[in-house]
């Protein structure tokens, strides 16, 4: 009797863990922070790409300097932005992050364009292998960034929902995370015409 | 006596119809819910058709034969899967969104090593577009496709020559990426999720559980043994032989454990309408194996990958 007891507590000890969303709460923030990885990556890819594109751009257009010298800045912006993985839970991180990210994002497209006015620059060949490196890297980025905020939305939902909210509110206390939101037209991957 | 007896009979089909319905009904709903889910997707991804699906009508029959054969060849011996596909149109959607969303779908690579690519060509746009999966990246970097999108693909099809765009598009990606994977020398089917790792906690679990239950009632034991371990069996990806082997295991499991648990065991098996409840009807779902064919292996894409317009 006392020991079919003991199992008896032990199996709903075990149940609570899985029914109260421990577990889930714990897989959705680790998917979130997996996701985080690759977002950071991506960017960090990009930001790889400037020095290249910048030096390419100067030797064809050297009184664009203005346009060059936003791009430099706006990419010593990023670097300066302190990046964690503790700043997903927090919003004014993520928002200067995603200001210092879209402002490069803002200062490449410029670049691009400006670029369009000088056809021995379009012609060079390594200047078409930068830009197909940087719409590929544009087009991760987005993918990074929706699979991050797919991620979001699950584990913030997880936390949420009873009785996991109980579990979150007195066993976890992990905050909500933030998602990236849609800007006005700065994220937008640069249209490059071949 | 005799009329009692028949209207205990009676009674006790009409409970069994009841649960019946209810059974049927239950199921038309979750049958009913698969199909929307179902429906949602076909509108947007078509479906996987083999290694070349030219739903836009851009190949010749021979050329089409030709690079199956390739592409299998290569899947053979590289273990590198790549597909084409061709649309109509893309009805007013970005073309690396649509893209990325095939890849999701389709899950073109193999598990772990997520060396798939899809060249996708929507045929109105006039559009091409190379996707690259994250284990291919290095060697078919968004560089080389670029170049093989705008260099080798896109002027034959400017010149109308379909037939040799695809052919010489194909091939140039099979050369980019050859030698960076091996087929494995036992190659079971991959793709399917979790594994007995996955399950041990659940095993374990259950079978606390089961010995509580069965301590109560035999049948409760058993019942609740086929049905636990059938469903986790199911739910954790495992095929319809497992699923039923396991149900069959949860059931044993459930008469027999508190046995072996000694201590005196109550309750004899109860005799109600619920210990006909053997039918393995909860396993049934396992058939959702997409039979036999070419289908993805559970390949992860991250955007890599050009575009190019001709």
């Amino acid at each position: 009797m006392r020991r079919s007891f003991l199992y008896g507590v032990i199996a709903l000890a075990m149940m609570m863990f899985t029914g109260c969303g421990y577990n889930t709460i714990q897989q959705n923030d680790e998917a979130v922070k997996a996701a985080w990885g690759d977002v950071e990556a991506t960017y960090q890819r990009r930001n790889d790409l400037v020095p290249n594109l910048v030096e390419t751009v100067k030797a064809y257009a050297k009184h664009e300097s203005e346009t060059l010298q936003a791009v430099t800045e706006a990419r010593a912006k990023v670097g300066s932005v302190q990046v964690s993985k503790d700043m997903i839970g927090n919003p004014q991180a993520m928002a200067q992050f995603q200001q210092a990210q879209a402002s490069m994002g803002g200062a490449l497209s410029r670049l691009l364009l400006v670029a369009e006015r000088y056809p021995d620059l379009k012609a060079n060949q390594n200047f078409r292998d930068l830009q197909n490196q940087l719409e590929g890297t544009e087009n991760r980025i987005n993918v990074a960034r929706t699979r991050y905020n797919k991620a979001v939305q699950t584990f913030n939902t997880s936390i949420r929902v009873f009785p996991n909210n109980l579990t979150n509110m007195f066993l976890l206390k992990l905050p909500q995370k933030e998602p990236f939101k849609a800007e006005a037209g700065a994220e937008k991957a640069p249209k490059v015409k071949f | 006596m005799k009329g009692s007896h028949a209207g205990n009979v009676r009674s006790t089909g009409r409970a069994r119809g009841a649960i019946l319905k209810r059974v049927a009904i239950s199921l038309a709903f979750c049958l009913g819910v698969f199909w929307a889910a179902a429906c949602a997707y076909a509108l947007d991804v078509p479906a996987l058709k083999g290694r070349v699906n030219d739903y836009a009508g851009m190949i010749s029959p021979g050329v089409r034969a030709q690079l199956e054969k390739e592409l299998q060849d290569f899947e053979r011996s590289d273990s590198t899967q790549m597909v084409v596909l061709t649309i109509d149109s893309l009805e007013g959607e970005s073309l690396e969104e649509f893209s990325i969303k095939v890849a999701e779908t389709w899950k073109i690579g193999q598990k772990g090593k997520d060396n798939g690519a899809i060249l996708l060509v929507a045929k109105k746009d006039r559009k091409t577009r190379i996707e690259v999966g994250r284990g291919l990246e290095g060697k078919l970097t968004d560089l080389t496709a670029g170049r093989i999108v705008q260099l080798v693909i896109n002027p034959q099809f400017k010149r109308g020559d379909f037939d040799g765009g695809f052919s010489s598009g194909v091939r140039a990606m099979m050369d980019a990426t050859r030698g960076e994977f091996k087929a494995d020398a036992a190659r079971s089917r991959p793709g399917k999720k979790g594994g007995l790792g996955s399950a041990l906690p659940f095993l374990i679990f259950g079978a606390i559980f089961l010995l509580v239950l069965g301590r109560i009632s035999r049948v409760l034991g058993g019942g609740a043994g086929l049905v636990g371990f059938s469903a986790m069996g199911f739910l954790l990806g495992f095929s319809l032989v497992t699923v039923v082997l396991l149900g069959v295991l949860g059931l044993v499991l459930g008469i027999f454990l508190p046995f072996l648990f000694g201590g005196a065991f109550r309750g004899g098996g109860g005799s109600g309408p619920g210990g006909y409840w053997t039918g393995g009807g909860f396993s049934s779902g396992g058939g959702f194996d997409d039979g036999g064919g070419f289908s993805g292996g559970g390949g992860d894409f991250g955007g890599g990958g050009a575009s190019g317009d001709w």
